[in-house]
């Protein structure tokens, strides 16, 4: 009976299972793409709305403490979920727009989504392992969709190399932290964590195997090229929910396995943190390619969500939350206004010269991609300021300070690349004929819905910052070893 | 009454929502007009019940409970003394903004006009709020707007100009907001059980006293943001840009409105928080403000471009505000916060001018102009009230605001030295000499240019507009006190307060206690302060 308990809980990634292999069976038998769009969008509905109810419930141990729900798990979930509901609808206008609307796409995009809710529940490195291989294959599969372009072949060959390599640290790590504890259960390596040298080096190589999957300074190579290749709806898949996914993992992994070291290795995060922004930031200023850009705007972001997690305090991790559903919402919008451009010349109208004057063409697009841009920039009132104010906060009441100014001078060098396309869009004169078509009810519903959560949740923070802080309430993560 | 607050400060947002669904361009400015005209008529009664003898305490307040969960950050919307006059100056504005733009925009008008409505609201926020939090929100808010009216309806080296301006500014007030976050955290374990707050009553109270060190610190950064914003020299050179690209609109929010918000920050912020900072940094402050007032006299006058011309005199003028301010007793801050509104006046009208005289000839050039006074006697005299009032004439604002500031700053006891006023008082020479000449080789002499010869003078359109701003020059200049009155309590009470919590906070700690560079740094201070007394 526990089992069928833990799969209630479960549910979100059970539906969504399912519906990939109904998918799979549809496509095999009678490629009616309208049917696999709708069973998708229904079964991501249905997840959502089991994710979100996930949110009030306890935080608690499922499948013999293999996973977890509730709490930061439980977020991590909704975010990934509703963050594929969104790609899912704009993919399939912009990859029919540009004659990849494969099957293929929502089922791996389906199982995708599976294992970055197993990776975000995770609470045993084995899990964790299982999630992470998960998703990464089904990226390396979507990334190369496109299999008719040579940079989408490179993407995915690019990717699924370095990953691979990426995942032999990991591996390589969960073994070193056996063999130092005796267990590949978070909250168990977290009692018998001796600070010894098998234990850190293990430790070491798991975090090389994260710092890749989420694109951090140095281990960020390979993300300018697959953002650029990858059909853009994908990108902000992988930009987006992919990242979410890691970050919650981490959080659960730095809260539990590695609980009272904060003091002894949150400067490792420092540094990174500094490298990536300063680098991420500095590098997307001389893009002249905007999906380019966006790929080192979120390599960038991924700083600042370090900063909260080397404050390593319960004010971090909610501030880090909080910082992934604004940049989520404000990240998926911006790629899917890029992909609305980007649809009418097939995949060649990504340049920032290209976009001058199309701010007047269809105001709406150009409006929404403002206000998504300003919020990625940390301008208020939008997202995410509320987002960086955050994490900066709880640096600075982590005594952080110089982390803080140096993440506030490099997202200036940010502002400056993002308001470029601003100048282009609204402040110079076209030289391309281009006409723009209207875009689907759904396509501009979705923007639409990003765009009013993003000015929602920067006006507004109260009702979610009170419920992500709520996870942190009390001492941070403990649970008792296992008979 | 405190609804009615409200009410004005989100009337203009609203105003450009309804923008969206307007047809015709004449629909916009329409709209745009009666929601501008609505806004400052309602804040009329907001004046007019504002308690003076009460000036110290905001009045109409509206106050929310926490926005963010543990932080106790309140959205927190009130008027005092220190923020009535210039709540009233930008709704004043805004009309006369709407009007004066009402021709010369052509390409995109529903979008001009609705980031004007959005800068308006975004700036009565700037000056209503009483919480830091909400206040930095409102503060970069303005930005938007502004960097696309600049980008969008500027003159041709329109996109440099507005990047400049929104990086400068924005340099600055990350930079703040590292320190408003700290400064958050260390008033909440100091007064408020440990739960951050950026609540500004409670962090100017007496109550609250920061150490030397932190001071030091604080300061610097919310000074720094506040002085390239106002701009203070040498922070000063984005304004040349932004203020000869942008539209005649845009230069009028941002010479009126915008810049006061350093000004009023630096009162507002650096006065009762970091009193011991601010009096150590008082001379070096009123240092760089005066010699921005030579420098931008000097600079205004060897300008070719009447607009540009204009704008390094705000350089100038905006100095005095500045020395008014580090002054550091009430005449001089009265002086500093009249001043601030007369700036706005004055150099408000100017612009309004220069644009007027832009839309006929698409030219500034002194040299293109020259005997236009007989060609178009009605817009000299408003060119000439204008002038008048930014020279300092006596009978003009201009004059009471210099006037208290000098002799304010002469008899400070924290700048110690009349040095301050005496080249200060030079720049009020300077100002005569570059204004006057200015106009004399556009308005007087024989027409040497043909174009000119047949320019029609100013419609009632435009009189409309100038009139009610010639109205306060003269009232402010007859009638000082009916302005003043409103912040000379509040002005009164905080440098009291702030020089008792300055004390007590020496008392706590000398100088030479603390740490190492940080001792050093506060010596030479008082050092260079006490040497510039001697002298």
């Amino acid at each position: 009976m526990e089992i069928l308990n833990d799969m209630v809980l479960y549910l979100p990634a059970i539906i969504i299972a399912l519906a990939g292999l109904i998918v799979m069976m549809v496509d095999a038998y009678t490629k009616n793409t309208a049917t696999i769009y709708t069973v998708s969008v229904g079964s991501l509905v249905l997840a959502l709305a089991a994710a979100v109810y996930g949110l009030f419930l306890p935080s608690a141990e499922i499948f013999y403490g293999m996973a977890t729900t509730g709490g930061t798990a439980a977020f991590g979930t909704a975010l990934v979920v509703a963050a594929t509901l969104f790609v899912v609808v704009l993919s399939r206008e912009y990859l029919t727009g540009i004659n990849h609307n494969f099957a293929e796409v929502y089922t791996l995009i389906l199982f995708g989504t599976v294992g970055m809710i197993v990776l975000a529940t995770a609470s045993d490195l084995v899990t964790v392992f299982l999630g992470l291989e998960t998703m990464s294959i089904a990226l390396y599969v979507l990334a190369g969709i496109v299999r008719d372009e040579k940079t989408g072949i490179e993407a995915a060959l690019k990717y699924f190399l370095l990953g691979s390599f990426a995942t032999g640290f990991f591996l390589y790590g969960i073994a070193l932290l056996y063999g130092a504890t005796g267990t590949t259960r978070l909250a168990e390596i977290g009692l018998y964590a001796d600070a010894g040298l098998i234990y850190w080096a293990g430790v070491g190589l798991l975090l090389v195997g994260f710092f890749f999957k989420v694109s951090v300074v140095p281990f960020h190579m390979w993300t300018p090229d697959v953002y650029e290749g990858a059909p853009t709806t994908i990108t902000a898949y992988m930009a987006t929910a992919a990242k979410t996914a890691a970050f919650v993992s981490l959080i659960l992994i730095l809260e539990r396995a590695i609980p009272l070291a904060v003091e002894q290795w949150s400067s490792v995060l420092v540094v990174i943190a500094i490298l990536t922004m300063v680098l991420g930031n500095t590098v997307a200023m001389v893009q002249n390619n905007v999906k380019r850009m966006l790929a080192y705007s979120s390599i960038a972001h991924a700083g600042y969500v370090l900063v909260g997690l080397a404050a390593g305090t319960a004010a971090g991790y909610s501030a880090v939350l909080y910082y992934l559903l604004a940049y989520t919402l404000m990240n998926i919008g911006a790629f899917g206004v890029v992909a609305y451009y980007e649809r009418h010349k097939g995949m060649k109208f990504n340049s920032v010269d290209q976009y001058a004057g199309l701010g007047y063409k269809q105001p709406m697009m150009a409006v929404l991609l403002g206000i998504f841009l300003f919020s990625l920039a940390g301008i208020p009132p939008f997202a995410g300021f509320i987002g960086k104010y955050q994490v900066f906060a709880a640096a600075i009441q982590a005594d952080l300070i110089g982390l803080a100014i140096v993440g506030v001078l490099a997202s200036v060098a940010g502002v400056y690349y993002y308001l470029r396309v601003l100048v282009f869009l609204y402040m110079k004169e076209g030289t391309e004929e281009i006409e723009l078509t209207r875009a689907g009810v759904p396509y501009r519903f979705v923007l639409l819905l990003l765009a009013l959560l993003t000015i929602y949740f920067g006006i507004l923070p109260g009702g979610l910052s009170e419920l992500l802080t709520g996870f942190y309430q009390g001492s941070l993560y403990s649970v008792a070893p296992l008979p | 009454m405190d609804i009615l607050l409200q009410i004005v400060i989100y009337l203009p947002l609203l105003g450009a929502l309804v923008l969206l669904a307007a047809r015709t361009d004449e629909m916009v400015r329409m709209i745009s007009l009666f929601v501008t005209l609505a806004s400052f008529a309602l804040s009329v009664p907001l004046m007019l019940n504002f308690d003076v003898a009460n000036s110290h305490v905001g009045q109409f307040m509206t106050e929310t409970g926490p926005l963010l969960a543990g932080l106790d950050v309140k959205y927190i919307t009130a008027l005092d003394g220190l923020s009535l006059l210039l709540f009233m100056l930008t709704t004043f504005f805004g009309p006369i903004v709407v009007l004066s733009a009402w021709t010369s925009i052509r390409k995109h008008v529903k979008g001009f006009f609705a980031m004007l409505l959005i800068l308006q609201t975004g700036s009565l926020g700037v000056f209503a709020s009483l919480d830091l939090v909400v206040f930095y929100v409102f503060f970069e808010v303005t930005l938007i707007p502004m960097y696309f009216l600049i980008g969008i309806w500027g003159g041709d080296g329109r996109i440099a100009a507005t990047i400049k301006f929104f990086l400068y500014t924005l340099v600055g007030s990350l930079i703040m907001l590292v320190a408003l976050i700290y400064l958050g955290f260390h008033a909440g374990d100091a007064i408020n059980n440990g739960v951050f707050t950026t609540d500004w009553r409670l962090l100017s109270s007496p109550a609250y006293q920061i150490g030397l060190v932190e001071q030091t610190w604080m300061f610097l950064a919310f000074a720094l943001a506040f002085s390239i914003k106002v701009p203070l020299f040498p922070f000063h050179t984005w304004l040349p840009y932004a203020h000869t690209e942008a539209p005649t609109a845009g230069s009028v929010v941002l010479a009126a409105i915008m810049l006061k918000m350093g000004t009023y920050g630096l009162v507002r912020f650096c006065l009762p928080f970091f009193p011991n900072a601010t009096e150590a940094f008082a001379p070096w402050m009123g240092a760089l403000a005066v010699i921005g007032i030579i420098y931008g006299a000097l600079v205004a006058m060897v300008q070719k471009d009447v607009k540009k011309l204009v704008a390094y005199s705000s350089v100038s003028h905006l100095g005095f505000v500045v020395l008014g301010i580090f002054a550091l007793n009430t005449m001089a801050v009265q002086g500093a916060i009249i001043q601030m509104v007369n700036h706005g006046l004055s150099t408000g009208a100017l612009f309004l001018i220069v644009g007027m005289i832009y839309d006929r000839r698409h030219t500034r050039m002194i040299s293109d102009f020259g005997g236009l006074s007989g060609v178009m006697p009605v817009f000299a005299v408003f060119f000439m009230i204008a002038t008048l009032a930014s020279v300092g004439l006596p009978g003009l604002n201009g004059f009471v605001g210099e006037f208290l500031i000098l002799n304010g700053a002469f008899h400070s006891d924290v700048l110690n030295s009349f040095w301050f006023t005496i080249f200060g008082a030079t720049g009020v020479i300077l100002a005569a000499v570059y204004m006057l000449w200015m106009y004399r080789r556009v308005m007087f002499g024989p027409v040497t240019n043909k174009l000119n010869e047949k320019l029609a003078d100013l419609n009632a359109r435009e009189i409309t507009l100038l009139v009610p701003v010639m109205i306060f020059i003269v009232w402010i200049g007859i009638r000082p006190t009916h302005f003043t009155q409103y912040s000379e309590h509040q002005v009164t009470q905080l440098l009291e307060e702030s020089r008792q919590k300055s004390a007590s906070i020496m008392q706590a700690a000398r100088a030479d206690e603390l740490p190492g560079w940080a001792g050093k740094f506060y010596d030479i201070t008082q050092e260079f302060a006490s040497k510039i007394g001697e002298e």
